[in-house]
Order: structure tokens, then sequence, then C-alpha cells
């Protein structure tokens, strides 16, 4: 096995005690105060502000809009629309890399989509800006609207982030032949919105040195290069300020539509403008999760051994973009199938185009792969968890690679423990609690991929012995602002109130994308290499000054801890960074860092996380109504840096997954393609009532290729393993086997 | 937004006279009007705000036993006042069943029962609306109607009543006391809400300018105190608006059922009272298979708007559960998911 590239200096060590330690959140006091600025809660001197008017129809064009009575109301400055309109340096329907996406910029009268941005008043005040909007009445000729999953289909030349459409390992069909029983079955999920608590916002000022900007963002590097490149101006003349997201869940990754129009209509009026989606705007031009109807076939030999794994996903992307959800790509890693086959086909409707949101692909190809495998154990008459055990893949199925680490078979035994679930009996509709409720036990197996994006960070040590560590990095809400920091305070050998941590803007060091379940591995990663070097050059200060009493180290190296450096051969010589800065006469010394995914352990490792999620539900038999009693997770992600805020990434991912297997869905009119539920009154997703009992357990996992921190990543994998395990205990406390998703109660009732 | 006057009438006089002029609405919390302001649906000129009249925010007791809520009365005000939920223990959990607890501490009495429909195209201008737009047609008949009416809807209009509060109302024969041009007049509140016919953009029969100023709850309706149950089916187990829901109240005398009330909620444009089912019932035993045939005949007339057939028969069972759990007697305290079916789960949380 090949060495991996050690990240940090072998002569230089450091030890520190931040990482591991539960802390609360750093932001928390802000935010419960309202004192932490998100975007909106910018108002600068002479700000307008900027209302969209919105597309009623989902195809046709913009006949004529009524600009003159919308400018006729009181406080209205301007009303943007294709005929007036700040020029672009680039057609927002040009596309130069597959992580760039076509925008709505007004560029002409098509409409492509409901909601579609059409028009943009800018007004005194929110009020004005919102009755101009109104006052605009469009006229449209209107086209029929392609909606649904049963268009023309082809054959995507990539799905997610350019993987191949389709993928084969083995004969499927003489898997499935050799079989002694194939199960069968399709599944239907629905179009999903993200809906983050924050709504997009932007607060836009061109000034002499160019664009100030306010926006939560889960890339400001890629978001300035967009901008820039829409306006023809440099990247690093863009300020972007972006220290807080109320939730972004994918759709705030790519700078979207809206946010570029608050940009022109500032330029147009030549004042600062707000512009801030209203929550039905949020369900059109701001990305969502795309429909899928998946077919799964499983062959399996008598002994309950998968002989083929056939997994077909059908999703829809829009008419004038490509986003193609990966979803049948869940079940390339997780089952030892000897045949594994997955493709995907798609259709395109008028919808906006669909984007990443949490987990794209593993979330919706999970609740499929997790039903039909249990389908599949139940064909065999084994328990569930048994088949997934029976069926466990030593190495990655397809690849052949070993896994850089895989502690899966705890995840599976520490959660089975927890929830009790040797009681289980193997038939459905067996139990009942003592109030007459059906009682369902779930399980379902959870896998995300532990990616590395790449990441720079700027570490300094200053005079007076404190660091600071730089980095344009993004706190979603996850906890960036604590976690980033424990990282940083290791690396730097210090406390963590002796760091200094600075992130959230676009002018310090580019953190890369807030995505992927990255970040913390990714922007960890170069801060942890950027204490490495500064700690070397303040190393080599002393090791090289005669008056320090680590003079002559340098062969040995040091070690930094607490503030100080003490020799690796004799650790009572040592000196505080203090003393070796104030010596050589300096204020402060600094280094970058930098991080990437290393090729060589990519090549031969498979890095994934796992879990597994056991769920409890219980069914009125009567009246339908579910509810998820027990919910319990056990999950290995590598390294830990907080153990609090990650247990409170896999309740919001498990959350997720009750939502997807219950109750979220866009509800769409069949004739117009309109949303008619694009409210969180109507958009359902659960509320505390539906969570009374959520469990996660952190299982130890030791990963010494993934980075030379050993992090995976935790923000996704919570939803995979859930939304199934959900759907497979509402079939054993019924019998009943929905597969079409979310589960409703009329689903369950017998007249469906 | 539009611009609008905003009155704040001294007193009830005052405000019925505000009100005089076309384009004038009264406001009292605002949770349902402000909204379809925000969206566009409602667009007033005038709003006369009603929320600090005198008088009507008091909870009394009558002489006679019944009680007297002032329009302006917070539900969750209502709902936590001991003396009323000892006598309505239906009408309580009704309340605390609807919305959430920020809702509850808000909205009023008055406009609990003047509030809006739910349909997704009511709410939305661009869809054709005749309760909006009157001879415009109807987009939810052949649209996304699984939520809609399987009674008392035409072909002009599918909607429903969201209420859950003014389904115990119902059942209980409430009656609603207006102001109005003509001075004070009471109103069954069983006959306050209409259905749609030809004209759905009447929801109710109040005329222009009447105010809602109290709602009264007869003595005899406290008589079902000890056997009676408000029951709400959702899809998550709290703040959603209900699939079906109903109210069932029993008098029990020597085994037999001498006086029972049924109503169902989100099945019509109006909170709906079964009065042949009721009919059924008297003298009957409180039996399951007795209210099985009630249920049938409550929903005889029930037919699909569209794809809610479901609705039907999950009225029929609600009303079922609903009955069973009046015969087997009010709960000594509100659970702690008040009106779900899981509120007999034991260790359920008061999350709700």
């Amino acid at each position: 096995m090949p060495e991996i590239t050690l990240s940090q200096s072998a002569r230089h060590q450091r030890h520190g005690s931040n990482i591991g330690q539960p802390l609360t959140r750093r932001d928390g006091v802000l935010k419960v105060t309202g004192a932490a600025p998100y975007a909106a809660d910018h108002h600068p001197t002479g700000m307008l502000y900027a209302v969209m008017a919105v597309a009623g129809i989902a195809r046709g064009r913009v006949a004529s809009l009524d600009v003159a009575a919308a400018k006729a109301h009181p406080g209205v400055v301007d009303v943007m629309t294709p005929a007036h309109k700040p020029k672009l340096a680039m057609d927002p329907d040009e596309k130069s890399n597959p992580f760039m996406f076509r925008l709505d910029l007004l560029q002409n009268d098509k409409v492509r989509y409901p909601r579609q941005p059409i028009a943009v008043v800018i007004a005194e005040t929110l009020e004005a800006a919102t009755e101009g909007a109104t006052l605009l009445a469009p006229v449209y000729e209107t086209q029929t609207a392609r909606i649904g999953l049963d268009g023309e289909r082809f054959v995507p030349p990539g799905v997610g982030v350019g993987n191949p459409p389709a993928v084969s390992h083995g004969d499927v069909e003489q898997g499935l032949k050799d079989a002694a029983k194939v199960t069968e079955a399709v599944y239907e999920t629905p179009s999903q919105y993200h809906n983050a608590m924050e709504p997009h916002a932007i607060v836009a000022e061109w000034t002499e040195a160019g664009l100030v900007i306010d926006t939560p963002s889960q890339g400001m590097a890629m978001a300035q290069a967009r901008i820039a490149g829409l306006f023809g101006i440099a990247p690093e003349t863009i300020h972007i300020r972006s220290p807080f997201l109320g939730g972004g869940f994918g759709s705030k990754g790519l700078v979207a539509g809206p946010q570029v129009l608050g940009i022109m209509a500032a330029k147009l009026v030549g004042r600062p403008v707000k512009l801030v989606l209203r929550r039905e705007q949020m369900y059109g031009p701001v990305g969502h999760r795309a429909p899928t109807r998946q077919t799964l076939r499983l062959g399996t030999d008598a002994g309950g051994r998968l002989t083929a794994l056939d997994h077909h996903a059908l999703t829809a992307s829009s008419s004038f973009d490509d986003f193609f959800e990966p979803a049948a790509d869940a079940s390339h890693t997780l089952y030892a199938a000897k045949a594994i086959a997955t493709a995907h086909e798609a259709v395109r409707t008028d919808t906006g185009t669909p984007l990443f949101m949490r987990a794209p692909g593993e979330a919706t190809g999970s609740i499929a792969l997790e039903s039909a495998i249990d389908e599949a154990a139940f064909a065999c008459g084994m328990d569930p968890l048994a088949f997934r055990l029976k069926n466990y893949a030593e190495v990655e199925p397809i690849s052949g690679k070993p896994f850089s680490s895989k502690a899966l078979r705890e995840c599976y035994a520490q959660g089975a423990e927890r929830f009790g679930w040797s009681t289980r009996p193997l038939a459905p509709r067996s139990k009942r609690d003592e109030a007459g409720f059906l009682v369902g036990w779930g399980v379902g197996t959870a896998t995300f991929p532990a990616l590395m994006f790449q990441a720079q960070a700027r570490a300094i040590i200053r005079a007076d012995g404190s660091g600071r560590m730089e980095i344009g990095a993004h706190d979603m809400g996850q906890g960036a602002w604590t976690a980033l920091a424990q990282i940083a305070a290791d690396g730097l050998g210090l406390d963590l109130d002796k760091v200094d941590f600075a992130s959230g803007t676009s002018d310090l060091p580019d953190a890369g994308i807030a995505g992927g379940s990255a970040h913390t591995a990714t922007a960890g990663m170069a801060i942890h290499n950027a204490g490495a070097a500064v700690i070397a050059k303040l190393a080599d200060l002393a090791t090289g000054d005669e008056r320090s009493p680590l003079f002559g180290a340098g062969n040995q190296g040091v070690i930094a801890r607490e503030g100080r450096l003490h020799r690796r051969d004799d650790a009572s010589r040592s000196e505080a960074y203090a003393d070796i800065l104030a010596r050589a006469g300096l204020q402060q010394i600094e280094a970058g860092g930098k991080a990437a995914a290393d090729p060589a352990a990519q090549e031969s490792y498979a890095m994934h996380a796992h879990g597994a999620v056991f769920a409890e539900v219980k069914v009125d038999p009567d009246l339908g109504q579910i509810r998820v009693s027990r919910l319990i997770g056990a999950f290995a992600a590598g390294r830990i840096i907080n153990p609090h805020l990650v247990r409170s990434q896999y309740y919001g991912g498990m959350i997720w997954g009750i939502s997807f297997a219950l109750h979220e869905k866009a509800i769409i009119d069949r004739r117009s393609g309109r949303i008619m539920n694009g409210d969180l009154a109507e958009y359902h997703v659960p509320v505390n009532a539906d969570v009374p009992h959520v469990e996660a357990i952190l299982v130890d996992e030791h990963d010494p290729h993934v980075n030379a921190l050993g992090i995976k990543g935790v923000g996704e994998i919570g939803i995979t393993g859930s939304a199934g395990a959900i759907a497979n205990a509402v079939w054993h406390a019924t019998g009943i086997r929905c597969r079409r998703f979310p589960i409703g109660l009329e689903q369950l009732i017998g007249t469906a | 937004m539009k611009i609008f006057d905003y009155i704040r009438p001294a007193s009830v006089t005052e405000a019925v006279a505000a009100t005089a002029q076309t384009g004038a609405v009264y406001l009292a919390a605002g949770t349902n009007l402000l909204d379809l302001m925000k969206v566009g649906v409602a667009r007033p000129d005038r709003l006369v705000d009603v929320t600090h009249l005198p008088g009507l925010d008091r909870i009394e007791r009558l002489p006679d036993g019944g009680f007297r809520i002032g329009a302006m009365v917070r539900n969750a005000t209502l709902a936590y006042d001991t003396g009323f939920a000892e006598a309505f223990p239906m009408v309580s959990e009704a309340l605390l069943s609807g919305a959430s607890a920020q809702l509850r501490n808000a909205a009023t009495v008055g406009g609990n029962l003047l509030q809006r429909t739910r349909c997704a195209y009511f709410y939305d201008v661009e869809s054709a609306c005749n309760k909006r737009v009157p001879g415009s047609g109807c987009d939810a008949l052949q649209g996304e109607n699984s939520g809609h009416a399987v009674l008392g809807w035409s072909p002009s209009c599918i909607a429903t009543h969201p209420s859950d509060f003014c389904v115990p109302l119902a059942a209980l024969d409430a009656i609603v006391e207006v102001e109005g041009r003509d001075g004070r007049r009471d109103i069954l509140l069983d006959a306050l809400h209409r259905l749609p016919g030809e004209h759905p953009e009447r929801d109710t029969v109040l005329e222009p300018s009447d105010l809602i100023v109290a709602v009264r709850l007869p003595a005899a309706a406290a008589a079902f105190a000890s056997h009676s149950r408000y029951l709400k089916l959702r899809e998550r187990t709290s703040y959603a608006f209900a699939v079906v829901s109903a109210a069932a109240a029993l008098h029990l005398g020597a085994g037999r059922i001498a006086q029972v009330r049924l109503a169902l909620g989100s099945v019509a444009a109006k909170p709906w009272r079964c009065r042949e089912a009721e009919a059924l019932l008297v003298g009957a035993e409180p039996t399951p298979e007795a209210f099985k045939r009630a249920a049938e005949i409550a929903l005889a007339e029930a037919k699909p708007s569209g794809h809610n057939a479901h609705k039907i028969e999950l009225a029929r069972r609600i009303l079922v559960r609903a009955l069973n759990e009046a015969a087997a007697g009010t709960p000594a305290q509100i659970a702690a998911l008040p009106a779900s079916p899981f509120s007999t789960m034991p260790g359920a949380l008061a999350h709700a």
C-alpha cells in the first residue's frame, strides 16, 4: 500500500487538546440575541429595495408588462426589464464549465419555468417595490407546460458532477438468471425544495473600488469568479461578506440568478440595493431536488447473497440546462453483489434547473436502494440486518479498492444494540403497542463519500504570543466558526482563546466550497498545513539562534504546545512564541497552507463515511397517521473534531430523513406546472412533535488515508439510511409496502 | 403593498360605521388576513382594527350555565380558561390542536370563524378561483385536490373551511352574536357558513359591516362535558390543517345514548353537522357497531370532488373513533398532543 505524503512536517509536531472537544457554538450567543449579522440585516446609506416580479406560467413568453403603472406608484425608482437593464459582459446562458449554470437575468422575454424572474422593481421602500411588482400585471403567451417523468427520455451525458450515466460491473442479466429469487420494484420520489430558513438575500453596493456584497454563500471564491465574468470586472474587486448563513443545503453553493439581479439593480440605479426572496420565490430560480422514478432489480441466491443489483433511475432536468440527480450511483458502494449495473435516463421539464440538495443523488437513491434491500431480505426470509451483513462489502464492490477505513460493522452492532433490534419479529404487522398502534422496526445503511476540494489558509503568530488564522470559510449553521477554530488552535499549538479566527469574507484565503460534506476536511487541512508552516518558520528562528534554549535542535525538531516550542529530545528546554519573536525583533510571522485531495490515496482507496439507522414507527391501524417514535443512528466518519456539533449534524440529517420518507414534496399542478404549496404551512417538513426521539451514536473510526487529520464529512450522511429505515419500518408496522414517497396516510388505509 | 387606510375605532358602533364604505374590512389579529394581503388575494382599501374595542375580550359564565366569549378573546386564552375547558373540553382541545402556539396566542375567536379556505388555488392569484374572483372558474376542480371537499361542494367551488374551533362549536349549537347596521342579532354557528352553490365568493351569511362580537355556548351544551372528544387527522403530528376531523359528544343515560352531537371538519365549506347520524344514535346503545352505522349515514351523501375519495373513508373512521373515545369518557386532562390520534400514546411529549 502506498504511503501518503504527510502534510505535517515530521521534524516539528504540534500538540493541542482543542480537537475532539464538544464545544458549543462560539457564535451561539450572537445568534440567539440577534446580533449575528445576516445578509439582509445590512442597510447601507441610500439603500433601495428591489423586489422581483416572477412568472405566473411555466412556459411561454411575457407579451407585456405595465411598466408605466409600476413607475407611477409613489416610491418606485426604476423598473428593470429585458429592455432596460445594465449590460452584461457575458451571456447568462453561456456555460464554460460544469459548475456554471445558466441564469435568468432578464436576457429576453422567454419564460422557461414558473416563478422565473421577469422584472425587478426598485423603490425607496419594500412596500412600494412590492406593490410596483404587482402593478406590472404581466400578460403572457402561454405554451403547454411539460411536467412529470413521462416525457421523451434520453441518456444524459453525465450525472451529478460529471459521473458517467451508466456503470456496469459483471453480468447483471446472468446474475438475475442465476438468482433463486428476483426482487423488482419501482420507487418514486418527488421534487423537493431546499427551504433554508434564511431566504436568498443580497445587499449590493458598487463603490469606486469595485463591488461590495452581503449575501449568504457556500462558496465565495466561486461566486466572485461568476460575478466577475458576468460584469466583466476583476474578481479581486468584488468583496463578499458571508459570515453567517441561515442554512444553505446546496442552494447557496453557487450564486443564483436573483442574487445577480440584485447586483444589476444596484448598478442600474447607482445606489446600494437590497433584494430578498420571498418564501414562495425560493421555489424556482434557486435549485431543487429533481424527482425520480427508480427501478431496482435484485437477484439473490439460496443463501441470501446478492447475485445481481440493477438500479435504474429516471430523473428530470430543466428545459435549458443540465443537472441530473445521480440517484442510481447510490448502489455503487454499499453491497457486495457479484454484478452491479446502474443507469440513468432523464426527461426535460419546465422547471427551474435542479441542483445540489443535501446528499444529491445519495439521499434519493438511498431510500430506493434501502427499500429494495429490505424487500429482498424479506423475500429470502431473512432479518434485514442479517441480510445486509451477509452482503457486506469488504472492498468497494465495483472498483475493488480497499476502503481507507470502514467501521460499518461496528455501526450496525452499536446501533442494533442501542435500539434493541434483536427482538424484532420477522413478519410484518405483528407488533402492537399497549394503545393498539401498529409498531414497525426498520433499518437502513447510510453512506456518503469522503470528499476533499482545494483550500488555502494563512497562519500568523504575533509578538504577544497569540495567533491568527485566516480562511474564507463558510458557516451555514453547521458550526464552522467553532470546529475550524479548534483545528486552528491545535495547528498553532495554542489554546483556543489565544487564537483570532478570521473567516466568512472573500478577502481571506479561498476555502473552496462548503459542500459535499467536505468543508471541515478541506478547510481544516489548509488550516492545519498553514499552522505547520508558521510553526516551522518560528522553529527556524529559534533553533538557528544561539541565544535560544532551542538552539541546535533543528535536526531533532520541536513540539509546539500551549504557546511554547519544546525540543523534541528534551522537553524541559522550551521557549515561548513571544520570546522568540521579540528577540528576532518581529511583530509577527506568517505562512500559508494549502489543502487538496491526495491523488495517490484516492487512486488506492475507496473513501466513504458509513452508518446504520434504526427506526421505530407507530401507525394508527384505522387512520393511517404515522409517527416516528424512535430514530437511532450510529455513524463512523473518521476523526470527529467536535462531537457536539457533529451530533447536531447527524440529527439534522436524520430529521431530513423523516421529512424525505413522510413529509416533503412539491405539489405541482398537472396542467400549469405551477407549484401549489410554495410556503412553509403547506410544504411540510417535520415539526418538533414529529421527532420525539432521535439519537446519534458516534462510532470510533481511525482513517490514516483520507487526510492527515483523518476527517471524513458528516453533513449529508444522516439523510441516507434514515429515510429508507423509516419506509421499511412503515412496511414492518403495516405490511403495506409504500414505494411512492413521501408516504401519506392515504396509502395506509386500504382505499388507494 | 397596496396603500390602505388603518382605522382604530373606539366602540362597536364606530367600528360598524367605519366599514360603511366599500373595500373596508375588519382586522382582528390578522393571522389570516395579513397573509392574504401579502399574496394579493385581499386588497382592502381600509382596515378597521377591532382588537382594541372595549368589552370584547371577556369570557363570561352566564347565569344559566352557558358561556359568552368575546370575539377578541385569543384562542390560547380561551383554551386555557379552566372553567371553560371543564364545561367544553372538546372545544379547548380543538383550539389547542390548531396552528402553532404563537398563532394561538394571537388569533381571536371572531377571526377564527371568519378565516378563509386554505385551497391553494384560492391563495394563488394566477389560478382561476370563483371564491376569489366570481365567475373566473375553479382550477381546483381538475387540479391538485386531494384535500378538498367531499360534502356540500358544487362545480363552482370545492374548497373546505379549515377551522378546528368551529367543528365542536357547530356540534354544540353555538350561537354567534353579530352587530350590524340594523343592530344586534344572533346566528346559529351552523348557519353562519354557506355552502358554495353558485356563489362561493360568499363564505358566510354575514352582510357588509356585520361584526361578530361574541360566541355563546348554551348551558345545554355543558351536559356533554364528561363524554366528548375532538379528533384531528393530520399529515404531520402538529402544525398542520386537518385532513379530516370530528367532534363527538354523548350524553349517556341507563346504558343508552340520550343525546348526541356530531360534526366533521375539513370535509366541506362549513363545519359539517351530522344531524341524521345523531338521530340514528339517540336511544341506541353506545357500541362500535352503532357508531359505524352512524358514520355510514353521516357520509351517505359524500362524493369525491377530485382525487380525494380517501377522505370519505377517513371521515367515517375518524367519526367512529371520536364516538368511541367520547363513549369511553373525556380524559381528565387534555392530552399532550391535543386531538391527535397519538394523544393516547404513552410518553407522548408536549411538543404540539
